[in-house]
């Protein structure tokens, strides 16, 4: 092999060397231009007094753009270990959006019913027909007195959370 | 370098520089096209005229236009349609052009398919078509999401929340493709871009390639002769027209495209003057709102085979989720078309009319096809969800039969 294809292959390899480097961290760049900006992550928290609800009709509210269901259920509503207890009252609290392809299921009939594929989640949260292949998801919230507030991860929403998770 | 002289006339001029007389004669005027083929063989120039006009009232859309939440819909709804001159038109005719090229690209695949044109040779010309409709699926995704309706919103929701199902990284792909936690301002902003730009410059460059491929191997025939193009284009250019079995591209096949594209246009045409309806679902001309699904939400008619596919799996079989066969059935009716030349195992390239199991199973895909297509836009509750299911199991079994149909043709024909 010649001095000359020597010096021709080290300068083809070290702007392979170059352009990789440069192409990699062009990726990393460009990958983090799509994140979400800071403003959209800190995105806040949201309060709600459950003493105010009435029993067996769903509240919806809005938590970092997305529909969160909290029911509060009546006597007659079947028990379940997902339920919130605050005082002698239980409450369902789910994010409100079908974990099948995130459609808002409407309250029909003591059921949840997505319009989309057909999918349904009883009282409870739980799927009952359909293509969502778990119940519905629990966001993460605290209690303080009566109020929930979604957004902070409280000693009963890890509860549930580890309730949830085990039914996995 | 070439021989400059003084020029007599500016082609002259052009020609010296540019090797044009050569470069015509290579892609026009000695392109040879087989002379028995049919009407069916004109969709390529419909769909590249499509295409022009997709992109010429997509520029004027363009300029009032506005990627932003709180001003999409009412740049569309109210100064595109109410106050730019002409806007309605071009709005109408983006949308009818939209949808009416895929029902030109289902017509120019499912010709492909009958006449064998995607085997032996002529595979990449198939890919390359398959990676277009890919595009344009794409495209036509991400301009449904612009006017920021009803409709809009939550087919952005349901095709995002699709990226979920990726074993692993599936929630942090679908935070990253939006740019938020649900479909928000910079998941519009990021699709314009997609639609206006990237996808459109993706479009051009594969339509390129995709030409490019049929060059040397040549567009297939009805018959699916083999013809040694040498030999007919010098019986062609001896004058011996009557005998030749190929006619140039241009100036004599073009001149029957322009008549089907003629009849093309004015039905396009009466569809934007007089039924632009279809292509303008009412429910989208209600703003987007993050926190009420319509009662009933389905894709557009040319994605509701796939749409049917995907949620035709609505109970768990053997452990496996609903959902997860779902998508995995939905992944296979996206890639299925373009293994179409690797599942044909017959050797030879035959229409459908000379395959007879194959005759078979290409119209029961078409029969399929349309099953899907109709159950897609229904709502899926008792009986229609078992019609759904079925249709997508036969969709899945359709494909995987296909080696085993055209090897028993082959056998039969003793090849």
């Amino acid at each position: 092999m010649s001095n000359n294809t020597n010096r021709r292959d080290f300068l083809g390899f070290t702007f392979a060397a170059v352009a990789a480097v440069g192409g990699a961290a062009s990726l990393v760049g460009m990958k983090q231009a799509w994140d979400p900006l800071p403003s959209v992550l800190s995105g806040g928290f949201t309060n709600v007094e459950l003493s105010g609800l009435k029993a067996g009709d769903p509240a919806t509210v809005m938590w970092r753009g997305k529909p969160i269901f909290v029911l509060k259920k009546t006597a007659e509503m079947e028990k379940s270990e997902r339920d919130l207890i605050v005082g002698s009252d239980r409450f369902i609290v789910a994010i409100g959006l079908c974990t099948h392809l995130g459609c808002i299921p409407a309250w029909k009939k003591q059921t949840w019913k997505c319009a989309c594929h057909g999918g349904e989640f009883n009282s409870s949260g739980k799927q009952t027909f359909g293509p969502p292949p778990r119940p519905l998801d629990l966001p993460p919230f605290s209690v303080k007195g009566t109020e929930l507030v979604l957004g902070e991860e409280g000693p009963e929403y890890k509860k549930l959370d580890a309730f949830l998770k085990a039914q996995v | 370098m070439a021989k400059i002289e003084k020029a007599n006339s500016l082609g002259e001029w052009f020609d010296q520089r540019l090797n044009t007389t050569t470069f015509t004669k290579v892609m026009m005027t000695e392109y040879w096209i087989p002379k028995d083929i049919n009407f069916l063989w004109a969709m390529g120039v419909l769909l590249a005229v499509t295409f022009k006009i997709l992109v010429i009232t997509g520029i004027f859309l363009m300029m009032y236009y506005k990627p932003d939440v709180n001003l999409a819909f009412d740049s569309v709804n109210y100064t595109i349609m109410q106050e730019v001159a002409y806007g309605w038109l071009f709005r109408h005719m983006h949308g009818v052009a939209a949808s009416v090229i895929f029902l030109i690209i289902y017509i120019h695949m499912l010709t492909g398919i009958y006449y064998g044109s995607y085997k032996k040779g002529r595979e990449m010309i198939w890919i390359s078509g398959m990676l277009l409709f890919m595009t344009f699926s794409a495209a036509g995704f991400s301009g449904y999401m612009l006017p920021w309706g009803q409709m809009s919103y939550w087919a952005a929701m349901v095709i995002t929340n699709l990226f979920g199902g990726i074993p692993l990284i599936g929630d942090a792909l679908v935070v990253w493709i939006r740019g938020d936690f649900n479909v928000a301002d910079a998941t519009l902003t990021r699709f314009f871009m997609l639609h206006v730009f990237l996808l459109p410059l993706s479009i051009i460059g594969i339509i390129a390639l995709h030409f490019y491929t049929l060059r040397i191997p040549h567009v297939n025939n009805q018959t699916s002769e083999e013809l040694d193009y040498d030999a007919e284009a010098e019986k062609y250019l001896a004058g011996n027209k009557k005998e030749s079995k190929v006619i140039p591209f241009w100036p004599v096949f073009i001149s029957k495209d322009f008549a089907v594209l003629g009849i093309f246009l004015i039905f396009y045409f009466y569809l934007v003057f007089f039924h632009y309806n279809f292509a303008m679902d009412p429910v989208n001309f209600d703003p987007a709102d993050n926190m009420v699904t319509p009662a009933h939400i389905y894709p557009e008619w040319y994605f509701l085979w796939s749409y049917e596919v995907l949620r035709g799996f609505f109970f768990d079989i053997a452990g496996f989720k609903a959902f997860d066969i779902g998508l995995a059935a939905f992944g296979f009716a996206n890639v299925a078309f373009l293994l179409l030349p690797f599942l044909d195992r017959d050797p030879d390239i035959l229409p459908a009319s000379k395959r007879p199991m194959f005759f078979i199973w290409f119209w029961i895909l078409m029969v399929d096809l349309i099953v899907l297509t109709v159950y897609g836009k229904l709502p899926p509750t008792g009986p229609n969800a078992w019609v759904g299911f079925v249709a997508a199991v036969a969709f899945i079994l359709i494909f995987v039969a296909l080696p085993i149909v055209t090897k028993i043709d082959a056998k039969r024909r003793g090849v």
